[in-house]
């Protein structure tokens, strides 16, 4: 069974795997409890039209990619704060106008057309080293703004007026959450597809909370649930010659329905009593 | 005594182009006890949300302990009406209650022992000293809401909001809830309170505020039959106290 542990390919797309579990366990844990899972549906879906451009005009993908997720996080974060009650609505076309702008520029891009679906649903088993730098170097970043802003998170994803009267500054912060989301993503993106994105920032953390007692020890389960459905599933795929993406978030989806049997922090309840 | 908390001046807001408050002054002394009434909808958790910074306002001016409203955020408390959908929160009541420290932290910092402490400090306050441990969604509306109050006097603050405190709460935590309130009072600080009871204000308000688009001030607990009806536009019940406390009722049309 190791010996597959050879091919570069295998070894760079477990650890991708694993580098992507801890983005999305830490900000999926933050889009679960602050309900912000259809803006981060908008971001992933938006940010082909980044990709679409960077084709076009001959640059990265991934460059091109952030550059859209972050601009319409940016958007979407102000729609949603000043239109709240047509929030939704807005968010909903930017997903669309961006995906659809992605696929026309891909048209207009001349020669060999690349390979669609790799980014709709995820080429992890294409994954270069160089990736693997960048990964590691947006968990560093991740890592250290929820460290340095952990409590005021917690405040804002509580009671986030609350947190207001008391001074934090939960503007500023909840545009941070979304360029954070926006970053996660991009990263997710290589992985399990933009499509698929959804899955891996909320299963992990929906899984984590209901038996945990802290968003702190959410996010820590999340990341550890993450690490086992993608670990689990880039194995399964390789063995049973199917596509990664998919079968990662099958992997969890399987989870998430025997987790539905399983009442909810029930431990917790009985240390109560 | 005559320190000024609280000034509020030509204040006025409204709500996508609908009028919320207008023209409203007020200005609170120093241990005041006021009750703010009026109908629902009829701007008093504006007026308190406005006060602690949490909404924006367009016009006039505000000042709270001197200062623009959310500025003086170490030295106010805050309980919001009960707060639903965060029963799924996974927290426990401890840390609920230390977010009330936050006034006092920069960015970058870490609660304290001193916080901590405080915090153990308000759970008793409010008799839930035994359930530090709980997850927020075990509890009771009722406990829950004491959770809240304990959360705004961890901060010891000079000045507490409250609206709706008793909403959710029964009746012998509501007695001593009040005569928590009275106690602060008593303590100098200054307690601004949205209730429907209007029981309370026979017993502890100093002076009553009812808002309703304006704001009537009276700065005796006596609330007089004219206030409410200017308030409320129609007809209300009235409750008086003198020797006997005693209601006052008027035929609605």
């Amino acid at each position: 069974m190791l010996e597959v542990l050879q091919y570069e390919f295998m070894r760079n797309a477990l650890l991708a795997g694993l580098l992507v579990s801890i983005a999305c366990g830490i900000i999926g844990a933050l889009v679960v409890v602050n309900r912000i899972v259809f803006i981060s549906g908008g971001i992933a879906h938006a940010s082909y039209g980044g990709i679409g451009l960077a084709f076009f005009a001959g640059f990265s993908p991934y460059l091109g990619a952030i550059g859209v997720a972050l601009g319409s996080a940016l958007i979407m974060g102000m729609v949603s704060r000043s239109r709240k009650h047509r929030a939704d609505t807005v968010i909903g076309v930017i997903w669309a106008v961006g995906m659809s702008a992605g696929i026309i520029l891909i048209d207009f891009t001349p020669g060999y057309n690349v390979d669609l679906m790799s980014y709709l649903f995820g080429s992890i088993l294409m994954v270069p080293a160089t990736s693997l730098w960048t990964m590691s170097a947006m968990n560093l970043l991740i890592l250290l703004l929820i460290f340095l802003f952990y409590k005021d998170f917690l405040a804002m994803s509580y009671d986030e007026e609350f947190a207001l009267a008391m001074g934090v500054p939960v503007g500023p912060l909840y545009f941070l959450l979304l360029c954070m989301v926006a970053m996660t993503v991009v990263m997710t993106i290589q992985i399990v597809g933009l499509i698929l994105v959804i899955a891996l920032l909320t299963i992990p953390s929906y899984l984590a909370e209901k038996y945990t007692t802290s968003l702190k020890t959410m996010m820590a389960w999340a990341v550890i649930i993450s690490i086992v459905f993608t670990q689990s599933g880039i194995w399964l795929s390789f063995y049973l010659n199917l596509s990664t993406g998919a079968t990662i978030v099958l992997v969890a989806a399987v989870f998430f329905f025997i987790s539905g049997l399983v009442p909810q922090r029930i431990i917790f309840r009985k240390a109560d009593q | 005594m005559n320190k000024k908390v609280i000034e509020v001046k030509d204040l006025s807001f409204s709500y996508n182009g609908h009028p919320v408050l207008e023209g409203v002054n007020l200005s609170v002394d120093k241990g005041d006890f006021l009750a703010v009434l009026g109908p629902n909808g009829g701007g008093k958790t504006t007026l308190i949300k406005i006060l602690l910074g949490i909404l924006p306002f367009q016009q006039g001016k505000v000042y709270v302990l001197g200062q623009k409203p959310g500025k003086a955020a170490h030295r106010t408390g805050y309980v919001p009406q009960n707060v639903t959908g965060s029963e799924k929160f996974p927290i426990n009541v401890l840390d609920v209650v230390i977010m009330g420290r936050l006034g006092f932290l920069g960015r970058f910092k870490k609660y304290s022992a001193r916080d901590h402490s405080m915090a153990v400090q308000a759970l008793e306050q409010v008799g839930m000293s035994d359930f530090h441990e709980h997850m927020i969604g075990n509890l009771s509306g009722g406990q829950r809401q004491r959770v809240l109050i304990a959360r705004a006097l961890a901060c010891d603050p000079e000045i507490l909001f409250l609206d709706e405190p008793t909403a959710s709460i029964d009746q012998p935590f509501q007695t001593r809830l009040y005569q928590l309130l009275h106690d602060l009072n008593q303590a100098g600080k200054t307690i601004v309170v949205i209730s429907h009871d209007l029981s309370v204000l026979s017993s502890h308000a100093k002076s009553v505020a009812c808002v309703n688009i304006n704001l009537y001030f009276h700065d005796s607990s006596e609330i007089s039959q004219e206030m409410l009806e200017k308030a409320y536009h129609c007809p209300v019940e009235l409750i008086t106290h003198g020797p006997i406390p005693h209601r006052v009722l008027k035929d609605h049309h």
